[in-house]
């Protein structure tokens, strides 16, 4: 098939401007750099929380790169596993920088794409046409909540261990063939040598290649149907007569390349403050309990899951056993983190952003925020940690008062969701301007 | 939007920040604080001869090479005349020859591995632990402590610290206005050290085990602020140029 000559105007001249000719005559080369960088238009107002995204890209990508040199030391060995971090962090060189770098990155991932979601929420970005978008982010969350299980168990500590114990006994509890689930999931009826293979294999392949297939598919998904902003304000609707460009876009590139290059610097910082002075972050990010290593007869006192997690085990432990069974509570569980795929065709709302939203719809998005930060915290914390209510209370009587509170918490979680469709029908909502304001 | 940067920055940060501190292990008693400071060299140096004079001999720290001391200002000549009885090759991590079917039988366990024990129990818990020793004739080595009960290793350091007994030393109102002891650990048998001494002599002990548990710590703290000072520069330069492809923007 011949194709039509391409337009090579304005290349740079000398050999660069030859081999980028020679490229594009064979691979689509010049159209992509301009459908995704230097002709994809991206709103002008994007403001601080649109930084987020391109960090969850750096971070990806420092995922990659730190973990391909940890896997060059790493035994994926029950027996061997725990001494070779430590080798890692001792005798293979600037070793123990490649590790930190990773287990920080692990935990900043989350804080990014958090606070990347919680951007989707405020500003109506999971609307029409925005849908897949947003269905791919959420599996993209899914997903990466699947490769830090995996990951968490490689070092082999304590709590790799019973983490990884606790959370896998939650399959056990599916009625009927949860047994046989769990037994199939570790390969071993405890977690063992079998166990810690098959999750290093999900953890250094499987998932990352899942991971980059659905990054992809949400990037692509975005310059399709275009960025939103924080006005929530379609740029298609008002085009430059002459060009056929929005008005209120800009390139990308050079103009966001070169503001997240700042983001990215910031975040550095952070991150290296991290990395260098506190790696273990108070014990959230490297948890004491993981510096002993596995021991299947020895059950911790108490046993935490890692940061990013404890909304839900907070839910989870919340929800009260039923007929002898755990599963309403993994259920209860499970569904929090599904109930997100829904939210596009829960929200009636005619406008897409906080900025022009009603109050009844604000008030809830912060019930939800503060609800999900508390169970955050109830998540690390014993259920005894804020004592029990007086015995002398009707049906609550003696029960643990952060139960409780986690039980509202979860309800309230859940009501953001099932109440949408009505509290942001009959919102009293601003009008949407015409044009993005800054 | 760009005044609101930094604002916005800090919250971010904030929340990042875990909402609590969680120590890990022990009875819940009131840690003291130890004296830790990876650029006491001297102190380093102290500390290891304690550790592989004292606790060598049945803990073993098997992910540490001997030759790893040569960070504590030592050079290997030095460390093989001084701190190696085990071996004779620089290179070897610290083992013991207790074997673990002797230690089941003697002390109803194997000691744990001490490499990394400063990162799991804290070095706070540590100086607390091998300060609060205590005659108990219950127990079966005649000892017990105060930060960890019915502990299976007896107090190796007794000599030096001399014998503590756990006290009554008097009485205060407790709730409800009855009146409760108030115990103590109480010196009742001197040893070789003044408390003073002995103190100083775990803190040592605990500032090595803490440089044990991460050799890397120190080069990892003087790299960081190398690191951010390239950090600060190079967001000058990106802040600048940012605004200058922003000028043209309406």
């Amino acid at each position: 098939m011949a194709a039509a000559p391409k337009n090579h105007d304005n290349l740079p001249g000398g050999i660069l401007g030859k081999a980028i000719i020679w490229v594009d005559d064979r691979f689509p080369l010049l159209e992509n750099w301009k459908a995704h960088l230097s002709e994809y238009y991206a709103p002008k107002n994007f403001n601080f929380w649109y930084y987020f995204g391109s960090l969850a890209m750096l971070v990806l990508v420092l995922q990659i790169v730190t973990g391909i040199f940890l896997t060059m030391n790493y035994k994926p060995d029950a027996a061997l596993a725990f001494a070779s971090v430590e080798y890692i962090m001792r005798d293979v060189p600037w070793g123990w920088l490649i590790r930190y770098m990773h287990s920080t990155g692990a935990s900043m991932f989350f804080v990014v794409v958090y606070l990347h979601m919680f951007r989707g929420l405020m500003y109506g970005s999971y609307r029409k046409p925005r849908e897949l978008i947003w269905i791919f982010g959420c599996l993209i969350y899914l997903t990466l909540m699947a490769e830090a299980f995996f990951g968490y168990l490689l070092p082999w500590g304590q709590m790799s261990y019973w983490g990884a114990q606790v959370i896998i006994n939650l399959f056990a509890t599916v009625p009927f063939i949860g047994e046989d689930l769990a037994v199939w999931i570790r390969g071993d009826y405890n977690v063992g040598d079998a166990t810690l293979n098959r999750f290093f294999a999900f953890h250094v392949i499987a998932l990352p290649l899942v991971l980059l297939g659905l990054v992809a598919a949400h990037i692509l998904a975005l310059h399709e149907v275009g960025s939103n902003n924080p006005d929530g304000v379609e740029i298609k609707k008002n085009k430059d007569p002459k060009t056929g460009t929005p008005l209120d876009g800009i390139p990308f590139h050079p103009y966001y390349t070169v503001k997240d290059i700042v983001g990215v610097v910031v975040f550095l910082m952070i991150f290296t403050v991290i990395v260098f002075f506190m790696p273990e972050m108070g014990g959230y990010f490297l948890e004491y309990n993981n510096f002993i290593p596995a021991d299947p007869l020895k059950t911790p006192e108490h046993i935490a899951p890692v940061w990013y997690f404890t909304p839900f085990y907070a839910m989870l432990r919340a929800v009260p056993s039923m007929f002898g069974s755990q599963f309403p509570g993994v259920a209860v569980m499970g569904a929090a983190t599904l109930i997100l795929f829904a939210l596009p065709w829960l929200d009636r709302g005619k406008v897409k952003s906080i900025r022009y939203r009603g109050p009844v719809y604000k008030a809830w998005l912060w019930a939800f925020v503060v609800s999900f930060l508390i169970l955050g915290y109830l998540g690390v914390v014993p259920t005894t940690v804020w004592g029990q209510l007086p015995k002398g209370l009707p049906l609550l009587g003696g029960m643990d008062t952060a139960t409780l509170v986690a039980r509202l918490l979860t309800i309230v979680y859940f009501l953001f969701f099932l109440l949408m469709p009505w509290y942001t029908k009959n919102d009293k909502e601003l009008p949407e301007p015409e044009r993005v304001t800054s | 939007m760009k005044k609101n940067f930094f604002a916005h920055l800090i919250g971010a940060a904030l929340l990042a920040l875990p909402l609590v501190g969680a120590a890990a292990g022990g009875a819940g008693i009131k840690l003291d604080s130890a004296p830790v400071n990876l650029k006491d060299k001297a102190s380093l140096q102290r500390g290891a001869k304690t550790f592989v004079n004292y606790c060598l001999n049945c803990h073993q720290a098997s992910m540490m090479r001997y030759s790893r001391l040569t960070d504590l200002e030592l050079t290997e000549q030095q460390i093989k005349d001084n701190l190696m009885f085990a071996t004779d090759k620089i290179g070897d991590t610290m083992t013991t020859s207790l074997s673990s079917k002797d230690a089941k039988a003697w002390f109803g366990g194997v000691p744990p591995d001490l490499s990394v024990i400063a990162r799991s129990r804290g070095a706070d818990w540590l100086y607390t632990f091998l300060r609060s020793y205590y005659r108990d004739d219950k127990s079966p080595t005649g000892w017990n402590n105060r930060a960890f009960p019915a502990v299976g290793m007896p107090h190796v350091l007794h000599e030096l610290q001399g014998a503590q007994a756990w006290q009554q030393v008097g009485e205060k109102k407790g709730h409800g206005g009855a009146m409760e002891p108030v115990m103590k650990l109480v010196l009742t048998q001197p040893g070789a050290m003044k408390p003073v001494e002995y103190d100083q002599f775990v803190g040592d002990l605990v500032n090595y085990l803490v440089f044990m548990g991460e050799p890397a710590a120190a080069k990892r703290t003087q790299l960081g602020v190398l690191v951010l000072f390239f950090l600060t520069l190079m967001l000058v330069v990106a802040m600048l140029l940012k605004k200058e492809y922003w000028k043209d923007v309406k």
